[in-house]
């Protein structure tokens, strides 16, 4: 002990002291602040998504439209990888030493520890090759991964693709989808989308602080498995859905078939169409950028898109409302002088033949355009000819009636209205009061401002086959396994015609196939009622368009087959059609006393030549300049309906194989 | 010699064994947290010498051992060895600089051969803090006498220069401590303030604007001016030592970017929130106080810390052992931790004070000093609250040259005490 005894005190003071703070601040960030927990776990724990496998497609006969396959990628952790014989390694997998560093560098700079794509999609064939030696490559190993996979090859735009998730669509799932998720672009695979991605699986790991798991969290109590997505079984038939790909062949066109007992429709053809394995695998990217440059637009789903003057194809709607409306009866007769005289213009019947006295069945056999345009005529100036926008405000209603100028609301996407035009419309170009029946009389037999999908043209055909109403069309029958079918496809929608008119209508049209126009597509034993449309476009080859049904009692298809920029409606639409529902009822197309068969068709090449708008041609200028990202191009194509008529002269592309018109196979 | 034969009898009496209790409870909860924070599941047994745990309990043992052995020494050799013991270390310093083993950036260690290193600044602290002892002990030397300071103060400044040479920061700054034995033994409480003062405005000329400081120091300079004014001799101190300040915060911008290297700079940083980097520089703090923080208000249980299974904090049996006790048993094992050294480092100022021998007195002192920078630098580091310097917990990180030197520290204060009542040595 020394005088300064006393400072014991305030150095005991000064450890109490600082001790006491140490302390207090770890009773704050222990026990009042809890964010470090939190930090703690997001430090430890990472979610692991499990992606459940995507639903199969069926048709409507248990055939596999689309299914999973695995492929392989090779994954490498770069830390566990040793030397070895790499010259073997590049061999086996088909790149070269700098491509073998490029993606080592790659992989080390995403994290040396984890797993990260050294190669993706291997087909089943190079990866048995490289797993009979995988322990010699250390570091790397096989990844199974699903892809989808098309056992036929066919139904592309029914089916869509899928593809990464973009942006937006992150934006719109509220969270649900994350970047690198596969979802449905296109088709079904959009349409369908939330049941045949089924339920994925969350699982939480324990990780260190080099990412490397260690170990469920909570021995995976808090985890979830991935429930598989619904098997879909769509309503088409792959027979005929592939008869009807092969007869398109080197044509533009559509084939849409209903069965309008139920509103299934049992195929659904858009011509050119693509292979949708084309869009799935290793090449996926360069052959997504070729389809969307092709000058015939394979990605356009002209089914639901396309739209067409249904022409003559129009004719037994116009009667069934005109009989509807009380304005004629089946007897009813015109005396065709080989035109209609409307106003001061004057319409020929086509080819300008004159059909004499006509009735309604004859004038629908015959195709009268002269009866027709009386009929539309009587119709819209029932309140007076002055009163026309009353009246063909009336028409219109009736026709809207039958699913034209709205959408049937497909289960498919980006599905278009078609035009039906209401009386404003005619307002706005000739004044309130300032036109006459004259001025739209075209529209009486399917020309004019008249526009509608194929799958319109068809329904309709299923409406009179009906004998007076539809349901609505769609391509999936039943969800999942419990078979689930959409309430809103079994009910029946009434188009306010009533039964008995139907008959003389159908008469027509059974004289069409038997007599008439389309003669030469009759089907052996089986009584089909059609109506061909030769749809005149200004300044182009006609589109060939046929309507149909069969058997005429109790039918069992409904069909409407449009081939653009080919001709008259019996020409080529009409077999094809004929081949289709023959196909359909009986399993077999049989020989025809026409003389004609499907091959014939199948191999008829009726492209035509490349026609590019100003904007494309300037477009592909600017390609050549500089090598502009494809989608850009193909959203421009798209944007171009097919059937846009050409604002110039039509240029041959140099590069396209382009297959020359063979005008004499019309003949 | 009656003495003596009375102290050879009663030996076992005399030794305090609280100090000893709490010399092994420390040692103990050191083997188990190294256990959770090196566990490698192919080796669980906590006394495999194949993991670090392993290897600390033979320390521990050895330890004992060695606190056995210098219990049952003649004390009046740790007096009589002090100079001698000062002289071996400080060679061993010089030599550490010359064919020393460099581990992360410091030349701290000699290799020893069987795997085993030696560091020698360990043993610098208490050959400093004998040397000390046993200067400031002699008749006519006082600390208020400025020729015994300087002494004093180059016995402590030797090693340290030559361990800031390796350069080891931390023990370095343990040196440092000895300025509560300085102050004991009569240094004038104003170098305590001083120094004090020193840091805060260190600190607060680093974080504010340095008008701002200045108008602070100026403001409280008024106050006291005041306050006192009736004593002019004070006031005029008071204002002398306002003018210095004011130099001093000017002064310690340039002084930080040129005295100080980048990643010391960069620690500093970290830890008064002037730059935010828990991804680079602040990682470790951050994982630190991560595993800190989470630990809660009982801990996460043994062996079932995320952070400290999982890697995320570095060093972890060593300097940042204190992680695996914050997150592992929460804030009831902070208590119980900080709890057990401040009683043990009050208990030491006890045995301190009990001495009849200033020689013993003042070592105890030195003993208080080192362990309570090195618990509140550790610990402090630890939990974010000063930068990163690297020195062991005493008695509990891992590590045989810390432990065993702490353990000489601390028993051959015990054997002094035991010794009380015998020889008084001059």
């Amino acid at each position: 002990m020394n005088s300064f005894f006393e400072r014991r005190y305030i150095v005991a003071g000064i450890f109490i002291a600082f001790i006491l703070v140490l302390l207090g601040r770890l009773f704050y960030i222990q026990v009042v602040d809890v964010r470090y927990a939190l930090y703690a776990s997001q430090n430890v724990q990472r979610k692991i998504m499990l992606y459940p496998a995507r639903g199969p497609i069926l048709d409507r006969n248990g055939k596999i439209m689309v299914q999973n396959e695995p492929v392989y990628d090779i994954m490498v952790i770069p830390k566990q990888v040793t030397p070895f014989d790499t010259v073997e390694f590049c061999k086996l997998l088909g790149i070269d030493k700098e491509g073998y560093n490029k993606r080592m560098i790659k992989a080390r700079k995403y994290s040396p520890y984890l797993a990260s794509v050294f190669e993706k999609q291997l087909s089943a064939q190079l990866y048995a090759s490289f797993q009979e030696r995988l322990s010699e490559f250390p570091g790397f190993f096989p990844q199974q991964r699903p892809v989808r996979t098309y056992p036929d090859s066919a139904a592309a735009q029914f089916l869509g693709y899928i593809g990464e998730v973009t942006d937006p669509i992150i934006k719109r799932s509220g969270g649900y989808y994350s970047p690198g998720d596969y979802v449905g672009i296109t088709g079904v695979e959009k349409s369908y989308e939330t049941v045949l991605r089924g339920q994925r699986g969350v699982q939480t790991w324990m990780v260190d602080s080099h990412n490397t798991r260690k170990g469920l969290y909570a021995n995976g109590a808090f985890d979830t498995t991935a429930v598989a997505g619904d098997r879909l079984v769509s309503s088409l038939d792959m027979n005929i859905q592939k008869l009807g790909e092969a007869l398109m062949r080197n044509k533009i066109g559509s084939i849409v078939a209903i069965e309008p007992s139920t509103g299934e429709i049992l195929a659904f053809v858009s011509s050119p169409t693509y292979d949708p394995n084309l869009l799935v695998g290793r090449e996926r990217g360069n052959n997504a950028a070729k389809l969307y440059k092709d000058p015939y637009k394979p990605f356009f789903t002209r089914p639901v898109q396309a739209l067409y003057p249904p022409g003559s194809s129009f004719k037994p709607l116009s009667a069934l409302i005109a009989m509807q409306e009380g304005m004629i009866t089946p007897q009813t007769v015109y005396v065709c002088p080989g035109y209609y005289q409307a106003g001061n213009r004057r319409i020929p019947c086509f080819h300008h033949e004159v059909h004499g006295a006509v009735a309604l069945s004859q004038a629908i056999a015959h195709s009268c355009n002269g009866y027709f345009n009386m009929v539309f005529e009587k119709l819209v100036n029932r309140f007076g000819a002055r009163n026309v926008d009353t009246g063909y405000n009336a028409w219109r209603d009736k026709v809207a009636k039958f699913g034209l100028g709205s959408r049937l609301d497909l289960d498919l996407p980006s599905e278009s209205r078609g035009l039906l035009p209401k009386a404003e419309y005619y307002d706005k170009i000739y004044k309130k009061g300032g036109w006459r029946s004259s001025a739209v009389i075209s529209l009486g037999i399917g020309q004019g401002e008249l526009s509608a999908t194929p799958l319109q043209l068809a329904n309709i055909e299923a409406i009179i086959a009906n004998r007076g109403f539809y349901y609505k069309p769609h391509l999936i029958k039943s969800i999942g396994d419990k078979q689930v079918i959409k309430h809103e496809y079994t009910v029946r929608n009434y188009v306010g015609v009533d039964s008995q008119y139907f008959r003389p209508a159908i008469d027509g049209m059974q004289q069409v196939v038997d007599v008439g126009t389309a003669n030469g597509s009759k089907i052996p034993g089986i009584i089909m009622c059609g109506k061909t449309g030769t749809a005149q476009v200004k300044n182009q080859l006609d589109n060939s368009v046929f309507v149909a049904f069969a058997p005429r009692d109790n039918p069992k298809i409904a069909i409407a087959v449009i081939v653009e920029k080919s001709g008259q409606g019996a020409t080529w639409a009409a077999p094809i059609a004929s081949f289709m529902v023959e196909k359909y009822l009986t399993g077999k197309i049989s020989t025809r006393s026409s003389g004609i068969n499907p091959e014939y068709y199948m191999n008829a090449n009726l492209l035509p030549p490349v026609v590019l708008t100003s904007s494309e041609k300037r477009q592909l200028h600017l390609d050549s300049l500089k090598k502009a990202s494809a989608d850009s191009v193909a959203k421009l194509k798209l944007k171009a309906a097919s059937n846009t008529p050409p604002k110039n002269q039509p240029i041959s592309k140099p590069t396209a194989m382009l297959p020359k018109r063979k005008d004499d196979e019309l003949q | 010699m009656s003495y003596n034969n009375n102290q050879q009898r009663s030996f076992f009496l005399n030794v305090d064994w609280l100090t000893v209790f709490l010399f092994l409870s420390l040692c103990v909860i050191g083997w188990f947290n190294i256990h959770a924070a090196v566990f490698d599941e192919n080796n669980p047994s906590i006394i495999d010498t194949d993991t670090r745990y392993g290897k600390q309990f033979i320390y521990i043992i050895v330890a004992i051992v060695l606190g056995i052995i210098i219990l049952l020494l003649e004390s009046r050799f740790i007096s009589a060895l002090a100079p001698a013991l000062y002289v071996a270390t400080t060679l061993l310093l010089l030599l550490v600089l010359v064919k020393g083993h460099n581990v992360g950036g410091n030349q701290a260690w000699i290799d020893m051969g069987g795997g085993f290193r030696l560091q020698p600044s360990e043993f610098a602290k208490f050959a400093t803090c004998l040397l000390l002892a046993r200067y400031l002990s002699a008749t006519n030397v006082k600390v208020t006498d400025p020729k015994s300071f300087l002494i004093a103060g180059a016995i402590i400044l030797l090693p340290m220069a030559l361990i800031k040479l390796q350069p080891d920061d931390g023990s370095t700054l343990v040196f440092c401590s000895l300025i509560f034995v300085l102050y004991r033994e009569g240094l004038s409480p104003y170098f305590l303030i001083v120094v004090g003062l020193l840091i805060t405005l260190f600190i607060t000329s680093l974080l504010f604007n340095s008008w701002y400081v200045v108008a602070a120091i100026i403001a409280v300079t008024v106050a006291l001016a005041l306050a006192i004014k009736r004593n002019r001799g004070l006031v005029f101190k008071i204002i002398i030592g306002a003018a210095i300040s004011i130099a001093f915060v000017f002064g310690v911008k340039p002084l930080y970017e040129h005295a100080l290297k980048p990643h010391q700079r960069k620690r500093i940083d970290v830890v008064l929130g002037i730059t935010k980097d828990n991804k680079g520089v602040g990682y470790n703090q951050n994982q630190a106080k991560i595993a800190i923080g989470s630990g809660g208000a009982w801990g996460k249980g043994y062996l079932q810390g995320t952070q400290t299974k999982y890697a995320f904090v570095p060093e972890q049996s060593t300097d940042f052992i204190f992680c695996t006790i914050g997150e592992e048993w929460g804030f009831a094992g902070s208590v119980v931790v900080l709890g057990l050294y401040l009683f043990l480092l009050l208990r030491i100022i006890m045995i301190a004070e009990r001495q009849r021998a200033p020689f013993s007195r003042i070592y105890g002192y030195g003993v208080a000093s080192v362990i309570f920078f090195h618990v509140l630098i550790n610990i402090a580091m630890a939990i974010g609250v000063m930068p990163v310097i690297g020195i062991p917990l005493p008695f509990i990180s891992y590590g045989g040259s810390s432990l065993l030197s702490f353990t000489m520290l601390l028993f051959i204060l015990l054997k002094l005490d035991s010794n009380r009542m015998g020889v008084i040595y001059a």
